[in-house]
């Protein structure tokens, strides 16, 4: 028990016992609340007898002796109120003097205070499309300024091929391109082994298993090889380029390079974006190799196909230009995907929290960007009949 | 009855083959102001993270209000995490949370009870208590200044109302007045709500000001005293601290002369 409550004539008197402290609020709380007022005029409380009393216990205490005055009771300590009472008195105080000015009995000054300030606004639905719309036109604003920027950054390197920092380029060629080999060799493997099993078993019908191996080829090495290793490498390095430059940015790292005199343009992100022109052609020939060795074993298995007349096939079935319409594609997603994770990375500002979305948002458009421009891509090579 | 708040016997802290304490004592005495005192990479983080139970050391007990947090684990060790509050150097406010929800997180936590309006009020208490502005309550992290930032810090550690205060330099990367001004608040708490505080500082200002006793880590023990006799301890370093050109003008006055 923390409270005694003894019935006086027309009062109560209350015994304050225990310790009244944070982590016991619960006791405190529901035996005040549970201190019948019907009737007291008067009530006196005395605390010699309280083992300890925090600002919470105190908080608590104010706020029973305000309801029980609000009822009309008359309150008094034994001997002197706690300190700390006063403290909570002396910290409130001038709030709910404030409040009481404008609001007549503002019990709950504090409260109004509170709600006062500026919460989130509701935004009516006509009002967030529009908003919506001004930002998704700035993004594009956003954007096309950055890839001037960086054009002008490239082009103002050029002259002097130190600037563009061959070390750092070379870091994000091995960060990027090197170690991603196995996840896309694995990935172009797969891919043609599910190719070549759903050909052979529709082809199959006519009798025309041979054109599996067409199937595989002109598949991987002018789609799927290409586009598969974009997604992979959004995934991973588009992600890894917002985070690294995103908390560079909450750490302060970007100002003090711009502070020494660095363009974080010419150190962070052209680096970055050229580490990944280089290196995401690189690994599409991976995968393309790998992709045509997984469709030899799979016809060597699956259709029981010597491996020289698998050969003999992939070479009539691909034209001069089957692989370069793949490959060509390659630098372009590497921008695209070099681009999204460091624009959204200079974005960050702020919070933990921004760094995240922000991630979240540069993987998202690398790999839609990606795929709009690839059917882009399909829509050009069909109409110069490559 | 004066007995150690919290008390560290023959604490290791060992990484590979460097050892950062090697039987290092400590006894924190209740309603004192407590320093600790430390040159760069004698194991003070190391020393405040072993006491608030963060890392588990090699050897030696740690005893927060008579409990060995070495011992303990789980839902015992939370309990004696609920009786301490800890504000760090940088402040690791939650960036992604209001300075008001900064204060409530560790009400949350323990006090489930607690009606959404209660809570709203008592944090605003502890924010009004530390000084900052009704305002500031809505503000995210990265809106407040650098004194700002240390004083909510201050609100969301005492927000539990703990007996037990740790300050992990609480005074680095303020100004001068703003360091002063933050040394006043936490006397002024210190006395008012009977805390004991334990601090880590490198801020001679801060020391003089505030702290009754100090206990200096040198060659991975601590070496403690008052604050009067601990600046005529022979240790070469402690000498070096607290004779230095940057000390001097505190011992004149300390000394009277």
């Amino acid at each position: 028990m923390v409270v005694e409550v003894i019935r006086t004539e027309g009062g109560l008197a209350l015994q304050l016992t225990g310790e009244w402290r944070a982590l016991a609020y619960r006791q405190i709380d529901t035996a005040l609340a549970a201190v019948d007022l019907s009737g007291a005029h008067r009530i006196e409380i005395a605390t010699d007898r309280l083992a300890a009393l925090d600002l919470t216990g105190a908080w608590r205490l104010r706020e029973f002796v305000r309801h029980a005055r609000a009822a009309g009771a008359e309150v008094a300590f034994a001997g002197t109120p706690p300190d700390q009472l006063r403290l909570v008195d002396d910290t409130l105080r001038p709030i709910e003097a404030e409040a009481e000015g404008t609001a007549p009995g503002a019990v709950k000054g504090l409260r109004e205070e509170l709600t006062e300030l500026p919460a989130e606004a509701e935004v009516a639905t006509l009002t967030f499309i529009g908003r919506r719309a001004v930002t998704l036109w700035r993004d594009m604003i956003g954007a096309l300024a950055f890839l001037g920027r960086l054009s002008a950054t490239a082009l103002g390197a050029l002259p002097h091929p130190r600037g563009l920092r061959p070390t750092s380029i070379a870091r994000h060629v091995y960060d990027t391109g090197i170690t991603a080999i196995p996840i896309v060799a694995l990935i172009a493997f797969l891919i043609s082994v599910i190719i070549a099993y759903m050909s052979a078993q529709q082809l199959r019908g006519f009798g025309a298993e041979i054109f599996v191996v067409d199937l595989v080829t002109i598949g991987v090495l002018r789609e799927l090889g290409v586009l598969l290793t974009a997604i992979i490498v959004a995934g991973r390095s588009g992600s890894a380029y917002a985070a690294e430059i995103g908390s560079m940015k909450l750490n302060e790292e970007v100002d003090a390079l711009q502070a020494t005199g660095v363009d974080p343009f010419e150190a962070l992100v052209l680096p970055r974006v050229l580490g990944l022109v280089i290196s995401l052609p690189l690994l599409t020939v991976v995968a393309d190799l790998i992709g045509l060795v997984g469709g030899a074993v799979l016809c060597a298995y699956l259709l029981h196909m010597p491996l020289d007349q698998y050969v003999t096939r992939v070479s009539q079935a691909i034209s001069a230009t089957t692989f370069w319409v793949g490959i060509i594609k390659a630098p372009v997603f590497a921008v695209l995907i070099a681009m999204a994770g460091t624009h959204r990375g200079m974005q960050v500002r702020g919070s933990s929290r921004e760094l995240g979305r922000l991630t979240t948002v540069a993987v998202v458009q690398a790999i839609f960007l990606v795929i709009l421009a690839d059917a882009l891509f399909a829509v050009l090579f069909m109409e110069i009949g490559v | 009855m004066i007995y150690p708040i919290l008390e560290v016997c023959g604490l290791v802290n060992r990484f590979g083959s460097q050892v950062v304490h090697d039987g290092l004592d400590m006894e924190v005495r209740e309603d004192e102001v407590f320093g600790i005192v430390g040159g760069s990479g004698t194991g003070k983080s190391v020393l405040l993270r072993s006491v608030l139970g963060l890392q588990r050391p090699q050897a030696g007990t740690i005893r927060i209000e008579g409990h060995d947090i070495t011992q303990l684990s789980g839902g015992a060790l939370r309990a004696v995490k609920a009786r301490y509050g800890v504000t760090f150097q940088q402040g690791a406010l939650y960036s992604s949370l209001d300075v008001l929800q900064n204060v409530q997180l560790p009400m949350l936590e323990y006090m489930q009870d607690l009606s959404p309006s209660a809570r709203d009020e008592l944090a605003m208490l502890k924010i009004r208590l530390v000084g900052l502005p009704a305002d500031a309550a809505r503000k995210y992290p990265a809106e407040l200044s650098g004194g700002m930032v240390k004083r909510a810090a201050l609100a969301r550690a005492l927000a539990l109302d703990p007996r037990l205060l740790f300050l992990d330099e609480p005074t680095s990367g303020l100004d001068p007045i703003g360091a002063a001004e933050f040394d006043e608040l936490m006397l002024y708490l210190q006395k008012q709500l009977r805390l004991t505080v334990v601090m880590i500082t490198h801020d001679l200002d801060s020391i003089f000001r505030t702290c009754n006793r100090v206990g200096v880590i040198v060659d991975r023990r601590m070496e403690t005293d008052t604050l009067d006799r601990i600046v005529e301890h022979p240790h070469p370093w402690i000498q070096a601290y607290f004779h230095g050109d940057r000390a001097s003008i505190h011992l004149k006055v300390a000394h009277g002369a």
